[in-house]
């Protein structure tokens, strides 16, 4: 056989065994938000089938108008939850975003004694469990009394996402030249102007994917937040899941319906900056 | 329009002390270049002049201000730096307004300012692009132009030449030399490019381990080196040095030579001095193809190892006691290696350097 012809052939096998591969992967990956979603909008019975329908028989709204209606008709109180957790994510998101920007900005241009053993220390604190945390967590909001309060949750975060945004703009900042700052200087900045005006513009892809990062880990997070709310005061969304459990019934279709209402700001989220997301985790392009 | 002074300028990191008080002067309007081997401490002088780096003991002055702590913005200098350090997310007419910008100066005056400097560098059809559009020659010129904007005291250059390609650098080389005419002002230009350094300086600053090693014109260091370092760090080929011993008017050197103590040092040598001998490929030539030697001359006798014809004269290596020589001939003929020349040393022209001290024994 012609030998440009086999090697075609090849080419274009390893190409669909590639797009298969990636069909599968992305299969397991999608099927249960896609189960998440389409069970948000059929009746429980069709739910718990056995075996599954996979072709919908019948939609409707019904979980989400019920979700919406009055405590006791199966409601749940949705926009307060959700207010606590856009409260919650967006205030520790930007806390951590200037701690971890004033962090990583040292980390990546001073020197200073121990800089290695805090970064280390830092990463370190990356390996514990968040969960493990819960009990001694528990007994010093209690003894505090932030309980069951925004700000509580709020610290919680910051200190669960200040580690990776430092790490992960340590390493925006450490590929930025540091000549950049310097011509900023000689044309006339300050320290703070050339920040702001070179390395920081130069830099918020990075800072801008660091925080996606952030917000969404506060978000999604359940574990701790399950410990430290207590009532619609402040519970999150996801906490707020746990109200279609009573005891002795799911109510699985409300429960979608909820997840569903947390996963659209996230993707609204992500589709809004995954342009900047792409290129600050690839970050090219700063050279010269 | 300033000049620079260097006062016993000490740089330490930590521990470790990198420049060892350093004195220049550096006149108003005068092109000085720092040369000297990787790691001498160039790059760090010049950073102190501009403030980037903080001087650990000493006085540097600009105009008749000391700057010693003043941050670079207050010392009114430009810098280039090697890799250009455009700023990547403003286009080519922001990265050379932005120093006037950060001024606050009137749109107006940046425009014009701006317009000037891009007609100088020929960079008018670039204005819009982002320097990562750009080719290593127009950055290049962007990063010259965002320094002459703003009209500073001092200019200072980083080795803005070594990312470019060899055709490019001669090229902007003669570019920087115009630009020096046209603008007027001092410049601090750091090179470890001899050729660089020769053709652009009016003075040059050798320098070697944190210690300057001899300032003069270019003619001054290639023609009177204070030691041999300078002597075989300018020019090219680097210049060939012989040990020897002085008896009685002659020097005995390695491999058994003697010649007569050159005229212009015999007054500067004692009997039994043990000495450096050096002469350049320019002043060792095989008989028949040499410039005709008016002063005295020594002749030698010397098997070429190699033959490196460069067009207009051919390049020899020889050696002498294991020591690789180069010689030049002229009007070349081809030279097979292994050939025996006999070959003409320009006693005139030749350095005598102490031994033990490495320094040229030549009166001043
Ligand atoms: N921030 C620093 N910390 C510690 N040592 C440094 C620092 N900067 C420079 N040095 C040291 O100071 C010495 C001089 O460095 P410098 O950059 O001035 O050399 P250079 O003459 O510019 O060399 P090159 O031609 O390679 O650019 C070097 O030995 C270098 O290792
Ligand atoms: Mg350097």
């Amino acid at each position: 056989m012609d030998e440009n012809l086999q090697h075609r052939l090849r080419a274009r096998t390893v190409k669909y065994l590639q797009l298969f591969a990636l069909f599968i992967a992305m299969a397991i990956i999608c099927i249960p938000g896609l189960w998440v979603v389409l069970n948000s909008f059929r009746p429980t019975v069709e739910i718990m089938a056995k075996p599954p329908v996979w072709i919908p028989q019948n939609l409707s709204l019904d979980h989400y108008r019920a979700m919406f209606g009055g405590v006791g008709e199966g409601g749940v109180p949705v926009m307060r939850y959700f207010t606590n957790s856009l409260i919650i994510s967006v205030t520790s998101t930007i806390i951590a975003i200037l701690v971890g920007m004033a962090g990583g900005y040292a980390f990546a241009r001073y020197r200073f004694r121990g800089k290695a053993a805090i970064f280390i220390g830092l990463m370190l604190t990356r390996a514990v469990p968040g969960v493990s945390l819960s009990l001694p967590l528990f007994i010093v909001m209690a003894k505090t009394g932030l309980i069951d309060t925004h700000i509580g949750l709020i610290l919680v975060y910051v200190a669960l996402n200040v580690p990776f945004t430092i790490w992960l703009i340590d390493g925006f900042f450490r590929q930025i030249p540091a000549e950049l700052a310097e011509a900023a200087e000689i044309d006339g900045c300050t320290r703070w102007q050339a920040f702001w005006k070179v390395e920081f513009p130069v830099a918020r892809a990075g800072v801008a994917s660091a925080g996606i990062f952030a917000f969404l880990t506060s978000w999604n997070e359940y574990a701790l937040a399950s410990q430290l709310t207590r009532s619609t005061f402040s519970k999150t969304m996801p906490v707020g899941l746990r109200d279609f459990t009573s005891e002795f019934t799911i109510n699985w279709g409300g429960m979608c319906a909820l997840a569903v209402l947390m996963i659209i700001p996230a993707l609204i989220l992500t589709f809004l900056v995954q342009k900047h997301l792409i290129a600050g985790l690839t970050f090219g392009g700063v050279k010269g | 329009m300033a000049q620079v002074n260097l006062r016993n300028v000490v740089k330490r990191f930590g521990p470790l002390q990198v420049v060892h008080g350093v004195d220049l002067d550096i006149n108003d309007n005068e092109f000085v270049v720092l040369v000297g081997p990787s790691g001498c401490g160039k790059s760090t002088t010049l950073r102190m002049i501009a403030g980037l780096e903080a001087i650990s003991e000493g006085e540097i002055a600009i105009g008749d201000r000391v700057v010693n702590d003043l941050p670079p913005r207050h010392r009114n200098i430009s810098m280039v730096f090697q890799n250009y350090a455009l700023y990547p997310h403003m286009s080519v007419r922001e990265n050379l307004g932005f120093s006037l910008e950060i001024a606050k100066k009137p749109k107006a005056e940046i425009d014009k300012a701006v317009d000037e400097a891009a007609e100088i560098l020929s960079l008018t059809d670039y204005m819009d692009r982002k320097p990562g559009a750009l080719s290593g020659g127009q950055r290049q010129r962007v990063a010259m132009g965002r320094a002459i904007v703003r009209h500073p005291d001092v200019f200072l250059f980083d080795e803005p030449l070594s990312n470019l390609d060899a055709k490019l650098r001669t090229q902007m080389r003669t570019e920087i030399k115009k630009l020096h005419q046209k603008v007027n002002s001092t410049i601090v230009y750091v090179t470890h490019d001899q050729v660089e350094a020769m053709t652009l300086a009016d003075r040059i600053v050798i320098m070697r381990d944190g210690y300057i090693e001899q300032v003069g014109t270019p003619l001054e260091v290639f023609e009177a080196p204070a030691n041999t370092f300078v002597a075989t760090f300018i020019g090219s080929p680097p210049m060939n040095l012989l040990t020897g011993r002085v008896a009685a008017d002659m020097i005995s050197l390695e491999g058994g030579l003697k010649v007569a103590v050159p005229d212009q040092y015999r007054a500067n040598v004692s009997e039994g001095q043990d000495v450096v001998l050096g002469f350049r490929a320019d002043n060792l030539m095989p008989v028949g193809h040499a410039m005709p030697m008016e002063g005295a001359f020594a002749e030698l006798e010397m098997t070429v190892n190699l033959s490196e014809p460069l067009g207009t004269e051919t390049l020899l290596f020889t050696s002498i006691a294991d020591k690789e020589i180069q010689a030049k001939m002229l009007n070349p003929r081809p030279v097979a290696s292994g050939e025996k020349l006999s070959f003409q040393l320009d006693l005139t022209r030749c350095h005598l350097f102490d031994a033990e001290t490495q320094n040229s024994l030549r009166s001043n």
